[in-house]
């Protein structure tokens, strides 16, 4: 039945292999209200842990009196920093090399820190107690402004380390700076600058956000005390790194440690570390030997578990006078809050800030990052992007429309005159990058031909004569960008997080009757995983994708991997995947040969099936094999039909896109409007476009949030202002716009399958490019650079100093 | 604290138990019934993934007390799929559409879209993204979600879907 009557196009279209729109194996459930979220799991006798939280920015810790709150009914204990203390737990170690306060000890840095740990029956109970622990505070002065840090006299924020003038990355030239970090030829950039026919310098800010996912960050730990085991269900982008950093903090032994991630509502970079609530939560099972539970609230959320960006990007540009660039010098004040928790791999304090020459050929430049402490939440996590990788978009592709500006040039002409030429892949960046593969300039003119990039440009200029003749309030912008992202850490050679190197895993089994189960040392967070890492196996196989389950998350089944963020679990685990895959099938094909008595290298692949070659109708289909390899083996060939791979890719990924955004503002409202957003992505190989796309939607949506009015701000006495849903910009159904989709197809010439990874493309983009277009539209009034957010507020602002009030 | 006894209707069925007068809603379904399949996102009554049903209104359940819903009649997402397990039409057109990704926000927005398309049986796109205006999903950008509840207003005013899915 399986036979012949079926067309080679049939079998393979059944399969719902790589390239299909398949629908998702997840959503099942999820549409039932089914999912299985961390909130949603009930332990026999769980406790309910709530922290106390510091209303300063900077204060001393006089007196901490839990003496009422002890005395509740349902209050077990209150932990602070002098119970953890003993246990050397009262600090935990950062992903950066620091050290972060999981109960603040003498003193608190930032509003929002924590301070106590409840723990009660309930978590009613546990909120009623955090209101009666009497903690006494003396203030002292708050450094929110980054470019205050390291002023002469400045606060001594981190008095554990004042003394050390070595951190993690080398010399501290201050108490409050943290590290300097350079890369690129300075000799030659500097000479660049000096030959130079123009120049532009800006400082371009990136504005401190959060990536805000709709499930909060929350765990429920319990230890078993008869068996020494510690049992943690969290929300969990790198659940194998948790498992590893909680025996390094707890000495548990990594395998008396299960961790277990379930469903997870978004990550967008806020799961990835370790947060103070997981280790008391740790603390308080050992202690009370229940289960406990810690869930944040949305203010905690906002306020304390991992910023992003807060990067203040000096920016300078050398060019010839007909628009070739010559060089490109940036430096960034980066200010890291209170502790350095950035969640970047152990040897890039900056990330991968270095991509910063972007998709043009410089052939020099040079880069400076220095971090500083300052009165704010830790974290410096990468919000939808690979690490640093959006700051880096956005530094150059705001620069690069400077520089077309001074130059009187067309910013999307600029831009085609400076990209690498596809002849020049792979190519070696100015700053160490070897950029896999691209045709940049065919998906430039495929975006613009798709906008009608020339008729955009004509109707702009009519529009800003009518706007000067006073016959509209309306200025139109078109914001153009074509960036280059770095994803897929990473080689091990450049990529380790706490020394483990960043490799990724999937490991498959396939069962008698042809039924697989796979396992990743990935996670999903929404991505779609349980589908798509099963395309790729039905595809390489040639098993239905519905016979194929995909587990992640559970440390001890899954094989050991780094976890899900920076783009990387296609370029990483989908390689394993499919090289696993291959291991498979070479064995099947043994297998084959054996039950059709022909030699291997007589046999070929067809979708699902190997075939004797000239003779298409003596085949063993995979399942056969399947059945095969439980029961007659070829001799010398061991029973069974699974195999590992541990991926340690041989590059990073470069996805790179062209966007397009047009924006109506009206100068006496400063509501700006998008017209319309055209984005084309070359992700490679594209293994499900449906799931493509969805990213791409979610992507822009978040960019769009970020450019046009996210922000995490404190005011000057260290108060974090509108950490809520009320005040912190999270597009609704109405503001997002309209996004209109492309794509042109550059496989990766190193990976496996060709393909690149695309979650965080369009967030990397589409920041720069409303940024691009709102500044587009005050361009001819003589405005060089406004800053993000561009909310109405301060789009208003921007007219009313360019005097267009009247 | 002193406990209260509720009783109301959820999914059809006779639902009680004891609770604090300031216990939320969202909670006593949560903790107390285990239908997991609302969601807290923000405790400040923002983001609706904590959306029901509650006597022909959409009302997000971490705003109201459970003694305020003393005697009504509740539906939850799972409530939404027939008996014998056949999926709602907004059950299917979210899955059919590509409407949701980390599904934490979709048992709210399918809520909402319910009560959506009670009230506007046909409404147009503007009116779908003003009607779940008040549910924030941080995944899919709502494109798709818009095409959702279009999917599911065809299939259930009889049109055919496939227009919908084009």
């Amino acid at each position: 039945m399986n036979a012949i009557t079926q067309s080679k196009e049939e079998r393979a279209e059944k399969l719902q292999g790589m390239g299909c729109k398949r629908k998702r194996v997840e959503d099942i459930r999820f549409v039932q209200g089914r999912g299985n979220y961390v909130d949603d799991l009930k332990l026999p006798g769980m406790l309910f842990g709530d922290f106390v939280r510091s209303p300063y920015g900077h204060a001393r810790i006089k007196k901490i009196d839990a003496a009422k709150a002890k005395s509740l009914p349902g209050v077990l204990a209150v932990l602070t920093a002098a119970d953890l203390k003993p246990l050397s737990l009262h600090y935990m170690p950062t992903l950066a090399g620091d050290v972060q306060a999981v109960l603040a000890e003498e003193k608190v840095l930032f509003q929002n820190q924590e301070v106590a740990f409840i723990i009660a029956e309930d978590r009613y109970v546990a909120a009623d107690a955090v209101e009666l622990v009497e903690v006494e505070y003396e203030e002292l002065p708050v450094i929110v402004d980054p470019f205050k840090a390291m002023a002469p006299g400045a606060p001594v924020l981190r008095e554990d380390i004042k003394d050390k003038t070595d951190g993690a990355h080398g010399k501290r030239k201050h108490y409050n700076h943290i590290f300097n970090w350079q890369i690129g030829d300075k000799a030659a950039a500097d000479r660049a600058f000096d030959k130079a026919e123009v120049t532009i310098k800006e400082l371009i800010s990136y504005q401190r956000v959060h990536p805000c996912p709709l499930e909060t960050c929350q765990c429920v730990a319990s230890f078993d005390k008869i068996r020494g085991e510690l049992t943690v269900w969290g929300t969990f982008q790198a659940p194998h790194v948790i498992r590893t950093v909680a025996s390094l903090i707890s000495k548990i032994p990594e395998h008396k440690i299960h961790v277990i991630a379930p469903d997870i509502g978004g990550g967008f970079g806020n799961k990835v570390g370790a947060y103070p609530g997981y280790i008391c939560a740790i603390v308080a099972s050992i202690v009370t030997g229940r289960p406990v539970k810690w869930v944040e609230d949305r203010i905690e959320n906002l306020s304390t578990t991992s910023f992003a960006r807060d990067y203040h990007m000096t920016t300078e540009i050398a060019a010839t006078k007909d628009g070739k660039v010559t060089g490109l010098r940036v430096h960034v004040l980066a200010d890291h809050g209170a502790f350095d928790a950035c969640a970047d791999p152990t040897k890039w304090p900056a990330g991968f800030f270095n991509i910063v020459t972007g998709s043009y050929d410089f052939p020099v430049a040079h880069v400076a990052v220095d971090g500083v402490y300052t009165n704010k939440a830790p974290g410096g996590v990468a919000y939808r992007c690979s690490f640093r990788v959006t700051e880096a978009a956005y530094c150059i592709e705001r620069g690069m429309d400077i520089l077309a500006q001074k130059l009187g040039m067309d910013p999307a002409e600029l831009r085609i005159k400076n990209m690498v030429r596809r002849e020049q892949f792979p190519y070696q960046s100015a700053l160490g990058w070897e950029y896999d593969s691209g045709d940049y300039h065919a998906a430039m003119k495929k975006a613009m031909d798709a906008v009608g990039y020339r008729q955009l440009r004509e109707e702009q200029k009519a529009k800003q004569q009518a706007f000067k003749r006073g016959e509209t309030r309306d200025l139109m912008g078109i914001g153009v960008i074509f960036f280059t992202e770095i994803v897929g850490a990473g080689p091990s050679r450049n990529c380790d997080i706490l020394g483990i190197a960043m490799f990724d895993s999937a490991e498959i089994r396939i069962h008698p009757t042809g039924a697989v189960i796979a396992r990743m040392g990935t996670k999903s967070q929404g991505q779609g995983h349980e589908t798509t890492y099963a395309q790729i196996i039905a595809t390489e196989l040639g098993l239905p994708a519905d016979d194929i389950t995909i587990e992640e998350g559970n440390t001890d089944t899954a094989p050991y991997g780094l976890g899900t963020y920076g783009s990387r679990s296609t370029p990483t685990a989908g390689a394993a995947t499919a090289m696993a895959a291959r291991k498979i099938k070479a064995k099947a094909q043994m297998i084959a040969a054996d039950l059709l008595e022909v030699s291997e290298y007589d046999l070929e692949w067809e979708v699902d099936r190997f075939r004797v070659k000239g003779n298409p109708e003596r085949f063993k289909t995979m399942k056969e094999l399947a059945w095969a390899a439980y029961n007659r083996v070829p001799k010398g060939l061991e029973p069974g039909l699974e195999a590992v791979n541990y991926y340690d890719p041989p590059n990073m990924t470069f996805p790179f896109g062209a966007y397009i955004c047009v924006v109506d503002v009206d100068v006496d409202t400063g509501v700006t409007k998008v017209r319309r957003f055209y984005a084309l992505d070359d992700c490679g190989t594209r293994i499900n476009p449906m799931i493509i796309e969805g990213q791409v939607h979610g992507g822009l949506t978040e960019a769009f949030g970020i450019a046009m009015g996210q922000e995490i701000r404190y005011d000057e006495y260290g108060n974090v202002t509108g950490p809520t849903l009320m005040d912190y910009f999270l597009p609704t159904a109405v503001e997002t716009p309209k996004w209109e989709t492309d794509w042109t197809v550059t496989p990766s010439p190193h990976h496996p399958i060709g393909a690149k990874g695309v979650g965080e493309s369009p967030n990397v983009g589409g920041v720069p490019c409303f940024a691009n277009a709102v500044n587009d539209a005050f361009k001819f009034l003589g405005s060089t650079h406004i800053a993000m957010p561009h909310d109405h507020w301060r789009t208003w602002t921007v007219a009313e100093k360019l005097g267009l009030h009247g | 604290m002193a406990k209260t006894q509720v009783t109301m209707t959820v999914n059809g069925a006779a639902a009680e138990g004891l609770v604090e007068p300031r216990t939320l809603l969202i909670h006593f379904l949560r903790e107390q019934l285990n239908l997991t399949g609302p969601h807290i996102g923000c405790d400040t009554s923002h983001c609706g993934a904590c959306t029901v049903d509650l006597d022909g209104k959409s009302v997000k359940s971490c705003t109201l007390f459970a003694v305020q819903a003393e005697g009504g009649d509740l539906l939850t997402i799972e409530g939404m799929a027939a008996p014998d397990g056949t999926l709602h039409a907004l059950q299917e057109g979210f899955r059919e559409m590509h409407g949701l990704q980390c599904g934490f926000c979709t048992p709210g927005m399918i809520m909402r879209g319910y009560r959506l398309l009670k009230e506007t049986p046909e409404p147009s796109e503007d009116e779908i993204r003003f009607g779940i205006s008040g549910n924030l999903c941080r995944c899919t950008g709502y494109q798709n979600i818009v095409k959702a509840i279009q999917y599911a207003a065809a299939k259930l005013s009889g049109a055919s879907v496939k227009e919908a899915a084009e």
